[in-house]
């Protein structure tokens, strides 16, 4: 088992490595550097003095490897264009306030969710289950965007009980900030929670219908039922115990999505997290907050899979034996 | 063998082939659900296409717009008495119903050529892995796994924000982004169907490899793709108009369904709130249309449902 997690470490390093490449490649080969700093008016010499003093006269390999050092060893990646401050300073300090976001509404999209989807997994046919499946549908294939807009529609502009956008005052702990504190941080963030929640519970609910009705007709639980035990205890150890594996799995890559597509609900909320900070970047062309986001993100990412993978190890001794073999 | 057999025999084929077809079509009428997305999809497309003769107003056209007529709440008139804004008016005169007509034209436009384009691409990298297998199956399945690993949003985001803004870039980042789903399923049928005794048949007969993953093989992967394909449709329609509403996606210029919410947007807050909605509810149901049947093909087409 040691040697599977050494070896999917390797190659989670060798991703890191080949997204870093393609990141640098894309965004420090795109455009000259030197036509936007010197004068139009600068002489050829003075042109390529500037090449000279930042570096851009190496080979391209050289380059990588300036830019790998500095991004990985010092997490420097350059100063932000707007505000001059390190990249990965801004960056770090919005952080806390998206994985609240991406934590919270993975929380309700499961506490939710699962239930569901117990319940569509047992009954098929019922009318109940039938009503879920059909929302399910609306769930995931609505855009974020608009699920949001419309929720701002109906709970910010017409009953005006919710704030629109923006978070609350946030407590600090640390050196992180947080918002789940207090009940005006709450109302600030129920509807990106439930923005995020809504696609993903749908999904959550899928999953779980899938799992149980592919655990139900196993022989463990009718030897379950035989004995004599309560439906309770079949389904709520027995079969969640085993449908557990598909949807933990399913919610730490999805942990992953939330975490990248909070892009768009932040824009929608105006809320102060990373997702906001890139499409800002992305707009006032601020290239180092850009590769920060990036880099940082494909590790967070990365980990997250890589995570996921071990934990499914543990929880399915299938896959170990499969490995072992 | 009797000349009475060799036309059963002929006879037989076309029969089967209707039979299946007839299956087909009995099953996914079944579902009332589905049928009525299907109902949806085609009205949606009629109006895209037609649009420029249904649509009361050209919106493009900036000679008949009047800016008196501009933030008019629906069911009002335009000044001159002519045209009856059903859906109201946008911030510069526009009749939110046409712009949703021009708009819906751009967002099925740019959801069907790029799930075109990513289903060719991708077929042929998924049907190639199959076929060959080994170390050209590896490598690309290793690019098709990193590029997954990814959320589509940030990987559209920065090759927009590379390309920068406009209708045939938003296509170029849509298929960058799908052609990999398409690539693993493509594999994945193949590689059943590769090993096949008509596929064998094929081989002893020295037909070139071309001719057996393209004549043979690909037409009995076409049932799962299609399902993907269908999904990835409202993908792509969602994801062009996320991107913008963003800011990143098509120009002002060409408005699709996405770009008029973000129109929209700015005057919610004051409380014209039919300049987002409208297009909104326009897109939500050209998605949820389009999915509904997506999940009907899957259920019929492909017996081991994933999720």
């Amino acid at each position: 088992m040691l040697s599977s997690i050494v070896r999917r470490l390797l190659q989670t390093i060798g991703v890191v490595l080949v997204m870093s490449a393609l990141v640098f490649a894309a965004l420090y080969l795109v455009g000259d550097p030197v036509s936007m700093l010197a004068s139009p008016e600068a002489t050829d010499a003075e042109r390529e003095l500037i090449r000279r003093s930042l570096g851009l006269d190496l080979p391209l390999w050289r380059q990588y490897l300036i830019f790998l050092n500095k991004a990985l060893v010092h997490l420097d990646f350059g100063n932000s264009f707007l505000t001059g401050e390190p990249a990965i300073r801004l960056i770090l300090d919005r952080m806390p306030a998206t994985l609240e976001l991406a934590t919270a509404a993975m929380f309700f999209a499961l506490l939710i969710g699962v239930p569901l989807g117990i319940y569509a997994g047992l009954k098929p046919e019922s009318f109940g289950s039938r009503s879920v499946m059909t929302g399910s549908v609306l769930g995931f294939s609505l855009p974020n965007f608009w699920v949001g807009l419309m929720l701002i529609m109906v709970f910010a502009v017409f009953l005006h009980w919710l704030p629109a956008g923006g978070r609350g005052p946030a407590e600090a702990f640390g050196p992180v900030r947080l918002s789940v504190f207090s009940w005006e941080g709450w109302r600030s963030l129920l509807l990106p929670v439930a923005t995020i929640a809504i696609a993903k519970c749908a999904l959550i609910i899928r999953v779980t219908r899938a799992a149980t009705r592919e655990c139900l007709p196993l022989d463990y639980i009718k030897f379950a039922r035989a004995r004599g035990l309560s439906e309770r205890r079949v389904l709520g150890v027995h079969l969640l115990k085993n449908i557990l594996i598909p949807i933990i799995t399913i919610a730490g890559l999805e942990y992953g999505q939330v975490f990248a597509f909070a892009v768009v609900t932040e824009s929608v909320f105006s809320w102060p997290g990373i997702g906001k900070l890139l499409i800002d970047s992305i707009i006032t062309l601020d290239r180092p907050v850009v590769v920060a986001y990036l880099m940082l993100t494909v590790v967070f990412l990365s980990a997250l899979n890589l995570l996921v993978d071990i934990v499914y190890t543990i929880l399915d001794p299938r896959v170990q034996s499969k490995a072992g073999a | 063998m009797s000349t009475t057999d060799i036309a059963l025999a002929s006879a037989a084929v076309p029969a089967a082939r209707e039979s299946m077809l007839r299956l087909f079509a009995e099953q996914f009428v079944a579902s009332k659900l589905a049928m009525l997305g299907l109902v949806l999809l085609l009205l949606f497309l009629c109006l895209a296409i037609f649009a420029p003769w249904i649509a009361p107003q050209n919106p493009f056209d900036i000679a008949t717009l009047n800016i008196m007529d501009s933030k008019l709440p629906p069911g009002s008139h335009s000044s001159s008495g002519a045209i009856t804004f059903w859906l109201g008016t946008d911030g510069q005169a526009r009749d939110v119903l046409s712009a949703i007509l021009y708009g819906l034209r751009i967002s099925l436009i740019v959801g069907f050529v790029s799930v075109s384009a990513a289903f060719a691409i991708g077929a042929t990298v998924g049907l190639i892995s199959a076929y060959f297998g080994g170390r050209i199956d590896a490598l690309l399945m290793r690019i098709v796994d990193i590029q997954l690993s990814f959320p589509a949003i940030l990987v559209a985001l920065v090759l927009l924000s590379l390309l920068g803004k406009g209708v045939d870039k938003v296509i170029y980042a849509l298929v960058a982004v799908q052609w990999a789903y398409f690539a693993r399923a493509a594999r994945g049928a193949a590689i059943v169907e590769r090993n096949k005794e008509y596929v064998q048949a094929a081989r002893c007969m020295s037909l070139s490899w071309q001719r057996i993953l393209w004549r043979h093989i690909f037409p009995n992967c076409i049932p799962p793709l299609m399902v993907i394909a269908t999904i990835d449709l409202a993908h792509a329609i969602a994801l062009e108009a996320t991107l913008s509403f963003l800011g990143v996606g098509v120009p002002v210029t060409e408005p699709s369904l996405g770009m008029l919410i973000s129109n929209g947007y700015e005057f919610m807050m004051s409380g014209s709130y039919w300049i987002a909605f409208f297009p909104g509810i326009a897109l939500a149901l050209v998605v949820v249309a389009i999915n509904l049947v997506g999940d009907h093909l899957r259920d019929i087409l492909n017996p081991r449902n994933e999720i």
